[in-house]
């Protein structure tokens, strides 16, 4: 019995640190665009692909070829944000919000549909020499890829929060962020930030679609998942805040892979959403953020 | 006189739809009718509380599952289909009245979520406890009568139009209305807005229950979760943009635009279908946001009605512009 909880919260804070890595993009496009890409699932999934047939095609390695789908995912979250975000960043902030809630569940069916097209239905998973080791620790098993993936979710994090708060465009995207008109009236090129926001955040899901396609499995219909998750633990950190994020996500992690232990595999994620209810009708600031709005 | 034309020609359509169901024999034409006119008083329904009282629901498929649920169980238990679905109805009634305390007191973004977040759970727990797949007994399969579901079906669409009807010219429709424009003034005025948006979730609910009890009595075979797939959820609220949010028409030439549209394609090209629909989707939100028919209202000339029109539509325009 202690041997099984002390596995489910090791894997509870792997897959957790994963929902983190998702959640860093979806916070960073809400708190700066004040837009809720419920497409932010789908982003990872084309990353997830792009990872895969780098792999598979070239024969690159995902860890090799992580900083080109973070290049090719900032590319794509340029163009969407050039044909489609643009237009929604212009309406104020209530009609923002909604329009961009549902211009995503546009693209939300656009890129699902595409997938399966280009990509058929089958699930695909990069299986490297290294996938099945594991290091072993005591009692419990703790597999390589996704301990890597948990080791990159924070290295991201920390990354994300120096860009924030230690360089000249973070000063511009947290006045950007705080009240774009009047960060307009200091010379910020908003636009600019919003661009580079935007891209940021698809790049950041195409990483995390890269180590989901090695650790777990992509398909075209993992995207609305894990843009559940994603927003459970942006909630959970409070919206609009980028600290704690990461923590968040390891807390719904955790909560998922006990709740597995004590309630059966099955309810996992009913258990992880019902505590998400709990927590947004008693603490709707999230559990260590302040209120948006 | 407006008012006149608009009447015959709702009779007009009425009269289309019967002689459909009653002249042709085909199974084809049949099915597809039933197949829109159930997503058309599904869409109705999602548009009682996304487009009257203005709360975006990303739940409602829970509410069609559970109809469909309870209509199913309790009718091929053996009781009358009219007792089933009104016991469908009236526990959904009731599942919703008390769900909606909490969930309606989240706000805007918040009731999105959360709807989003109830809808995938009953889906997966739906799923938990009714495995198997459900299907119709040998001896009804065998005398399976497409006219009676096509009359079902329609009567489920004519409730669900009647209620919008009703609900947009009276003064709690008004006061639903008032909720989504603006809740502060709305309360200013008097108007109670969490016992107005409670209402509408509820009426919302109550008839997606009936549109999922409508589903329940034509499918052969399904498994029970499937009616709690979050794709009702999102075909509904596809339709409703696609054809004007807010009117009584638009979520159901959506419906028609919608269904008939991805028969009329050719095969090998259905995924394409709803990568289209969601190009159209984002292009209306983006450009039309009074819908399709406003847009076509538009395009002919003829002033639109703006009595039909939501004032909070989605809307590019009046926004500020960046420098």
């Amino acid at each position: 019995m202690t041997q099984l909880v002390l596995q489910s919260v090791v894997s509870g804070l792997l897959v957790g640190g994963m929902y983190g890595l998702v959640a860093l993009g979806l916070a960073l496009a809400f708190g700066v665009l004040k837009v809720l890409n419920v497409a932010h699932g789908e982003l990872l999934m084309v990353g997830g692909y792009a990872a895969f047939f780098a792999f598979t095609v070239w024969g690159l390695d995902p860890f090799v070829s992580l900083p080109l789908v973070f290049i090719v995912m900032f590319g794509f979250g340029t163009v969407l944000y050039l044909i489609v975000f643009r237009y929604v960043t212009r309406t104020e902030i209530h009609t923002r919000i909604k329009n961009s809630l549902l211009i995503s569940f546009g693209l939300v069916l656009v890129l699902q549909a595409l997938a399966v097209r280009f990509f058929t239905a089958d699930e695909r998973t990069i299986s490297t020499a290294y996938s099945s080791e594991a290091i072993t620790i005591g009692l419990v098993r703790v597999p390589v890829v996704r301990l890597a993936g948990l080791i990159v979710a924070v290295v991201a994090a920390v990354l994300l929060e120096w860009l924030l708060n230690r360089t000249r465009f973070g000063r511009a995207v947290r006045a950007t962020s705080e009240d774009w008109t009047r960060a307009a009236l200091t010379g910020i090129d908003v636009n600019r930030v919003y661009l580079i926001a935007f891209a940021l955040s698809a790049a950041l899901a195409g990483v995390a679609g890269s180590l989901i396609s090695l650790g777990y499995s992509v398909s075209p219909n993992i995207g609305l998942g894990w843009t559940l998750k994603a927003l459970i633990v942006v909630v959970l950190a409070g919206l609009g805040s980028m600290r704690g994020i990461i923590v968040a996500g390891l807390f719904l992690g955790l909560t998922e892979s006990l709740a597995a232990v004590w309630l059966g595999g099955e309810y996992r994620e009913v258990a992880a959403l019902v505590l998400f209810l709990v927590v947004l009708s008693f603490r709707p600031q999230g559990l260590f953020g302040r209120a948006y709005a | 006189m407006r008012s006149r034309t608009q009447a015959v020609l709702w009779l007009a359509g009425l009269a289309g739809v019967v002689a459909i169901g009653v002249v042709s024999g085909t199974q084809h034409v049949l099915t597809l009718s039933i197949q829109t006119m159930t997503l058309a008083a599904l869409a109705l329904s999602w548009n009682i509380l996304g487009g009257y009282a203005g709360q975006i629901s990303l739940g409602h498929a829970a509410f069609f599952g559970l109809g469909a649920l309870i209509t199913r169980e309790l009718w091929l238990g053996g009781s009358s289909l009219v007792l089933a679905v009104a016991a469908a109805v009236a526990v959904t009634a009731a599942v919703a009245a008390i769900v909606g305390i909490p969930m309606l007191r989240f706000r805007d973004i918040y009731f999105a979520i959360g709807t989003l977040a109830l809808g995938v759970a009953v889906f997966i727990t739906s799923g938990n406890l009714w495995p198997g797949i459900t299907s119709l007994p040998a001896d009804d399969l065998r005398d399976y009568d497409f006219t009676s579901r096509f009359f079902m079906t329609l009567g489920v669409l004519l409730v669900a139009i009647l209620v919008s009807v009703w609900l947009k010219h009276s003064k709690l429709g008004l006061g639903m209305t008032a909720v989504r424009d603006d809740e502060e003034a709305a309360e200013a005025t008097g108007v109670n807005a969490f016992a107005h948006k409670m209402i509408a979730f509820v009426i919302s609910a109550s008839l997606a229950a009936l549109a999922g009890s409508a589903f329940a009595y034509f499918s052969a075979s399904y498994f029970p979760n499937f009616a709690f797939s979050v794709v009702w959820t999102f075909e509904a609220i596809l339709v409703v943009f696609i054809g004007g949010v807010g009117t009584i028409v638009g979520p159901i030439l959506g419906s028609i635009f919608f269904v008939v549209g991805r028969d009329a394609l050719p095969s090998g090209i259905d995924e394409f279908q709803v990568a289209l629909f969601g190009v159209l989707f984002i292009v209306v939100v983006l450009l039309f946001p009074g819908g399709l028919t406003e847009g076509a209202q538009k395009l002919l000339g003829g002033a639109p009605n703006r009595s039909q029109s939501p004032a909070d539509k989605p809307t590019t325009r009046g926004g500020k512009e960046l420098v």
